[in-house]
């Protein structure tokens, strides 16, 4: 397991449990199914119209009607439904969504994080990430723990257009665990591959190391 | 009963310079694409589109986008998946107002519900937030997000009956049925058109009542 996005997803498939409803979003989050137990029973959320969702279709078993919010052809299990885009996101706004996986261009100690436009250069739109974290009742940030160039995503005050206010419970990496509390990030796990310092290093807020600190799947 | 089966060609006559469009779909799943086409013929200019997302390329708005001056004003939650949609907002060839998506529902909602406008939280302190009004209900802050209406709703039917009458499959309803509502005239692209009485009342997710004129997907002229 040594793909920084597999440990990230498999991680992030930890914090979900037996009946909870769940939406991933587009990208490294949508990896997370790939991981959930067959033991826990999990009904995944699409915001473009289905509870219910199963996994992406193989070549040649596409249901042309049949997609999931990243533009993706999927399955669905039994019992599941489909709805308009109202009812979806009045699930999602009113709190009937237990956790929703996203990925964050920035994000800051209190929460606060930004994902949906780089100004004058990448603008895909918030599609329904500001929804998503606004109504669900659980708020994960799966994302590698810096950007691609090696600048810090964790940092002390965003600097792109805000996506949310303070609005995530927990922050998971390749290298780390951090949960977002009003005090500010606590170090809760970390790769064993890894160092504290080396985790603060990239981290540019100072990091709250937590008394029951452990090693990422230690368990 | 008013019979409201038409041609690609007599759509082309409902099209005007300068106005608003609301486009169903999500991606390229539940969207009109023989209407937008018949847009694209039509050869009108200047219209401000709402709708989800600017599919990917080849498809759905692409179509509308790609073509200088068809376009003058985008209203989406979702532009990533188009290249040609950023790059044109940019360049500032084309504005484009983005909503998020639950709020963007809501407000073709209100606006064919007869309402004044939703109270959301979603957006609360984001750039969404300028130029909106903040109203406090029992200590607790929402954005007031207004209704939003259209000319005219292009939308898709899975199965359509000749009263209108629409009936959604899969992922294709998104905001179909919303639109429907929102809009001064309604056209349905018919995936599957039956008489009427054949699509069972339960299973009619949005009314005839709504539907000023069909036109079959496998229309060509």
């Amino acid at each position: 397991m040594n793909n920084e996005k597999e440990i990230i997803a498999r991680r992030v498939a930890m914090e979900i449990e037996d009946g909870n409803v769940v939406n991933l979003g587009i990208g490294l989050p949508e990896m997370v199914a790939n991981y959930i137990p067959d033991t826990i029973d999990v009904e995944f959320q699409a915001e473009n119209g289905i509870l219910g969702m199963g996994g992406t279709c193989k070549a040649g078993e596409e249901n042309k009607d049949v997609i999931n919010a990243g533009f993706k052809y999927v399955q669905v299990k039994k019992g599941a439904m489909f709805f308009d885009s109202a009812t979806s996101f009045a699930i999602i706004r009113g709190g009937h969504v237990d956790v929703t996986v996203l990925g964050v261009l920035e994000i800051d100690e209190t929460g606060t994080f930004a994902s949906h436009k780089i100004p004058g250069k990448k603008v895909p739109g918030m599609g329904g990430a500001m929804d998503l974290v606004m109504g669900a009742k659980k708020v994960i940030v799966a994302t590698t723990h810096t950007k691609k160039d090696g600048g810090k995503k964790i940092i002390k005050k965003v600097s792109l257009p805000i996506t949310a206010v303070s609005k995530v419970d927990l922050i998971i990496t390749e290298l780390a665990v951090i949960r977002v509390t009003e005090q500010g990030l606590v170090l809760e796990e970390i790769n064993e591959n890894t160092t504290i310092e080396k985790v603060q290093e990239r981290t540019e807020p100072k990091l709250i190391i937590s008394k029951n600190l452990k090693v990422m799947f230690s368990e | 009963m008013k019979e409201k089966l038409i041609t690609k060609k007599e759509l082309k006559k409902l099209f005007h310079d300068n106005m608003t469009m609301m486009i169903g779909g999500f991606a390229s799943v539940g969207t009109p694409e023989v209407l937008i086409d018949a847009i694209v013929e039509s050869g009108v200019k200047g219209l401000t589109v709402i709708s989800n997302d600017s599919t990917h390329p080849e498809q759905g708005l692409w179509k509308l986008i790609s073509k200088e001056g068809v376009v003058a004003k985008l209203i989406a939650s979702h532009i990533g998946m188009n290249p040609l949609t950023g790059t044109k907002m940019n360049e500032g060839t084309l504005p484009v107002e983005l909503i998020p998506q639950g709020s963007l529902a809501e407000k073709i909602r209100a606006g064919g519900a007869g309402l004044g406008g939703i109270l959301t939280q979603t957006g609360l302190g984001t750039e969404v937030e300028e130029e909106k009004e903040r109203i406090t209900v029992d200590g607790v802050e929402f954005l007031l997000e207004k209704p939003l209406r259209a000319d005219i709703a292009l939308i898709r039917g899975s199965i359509v009956d000749k009263k209108g009458n629409i009936m959604y499959k899969g992922t294709t309803q998104n905001f179909n049925p919303l639109m429907a509502m929102a809009a001064d005239l309604v056209i349905v692209e018919a995936e599957d058109l039956v008489e009427v009485g054949a699509i069972e009342p339960e299973n009619v997710r949005t009314p005839g009542i709504l539907v000023n004129y069909i036109v079959r997907s496998e229309c060509h002229e």
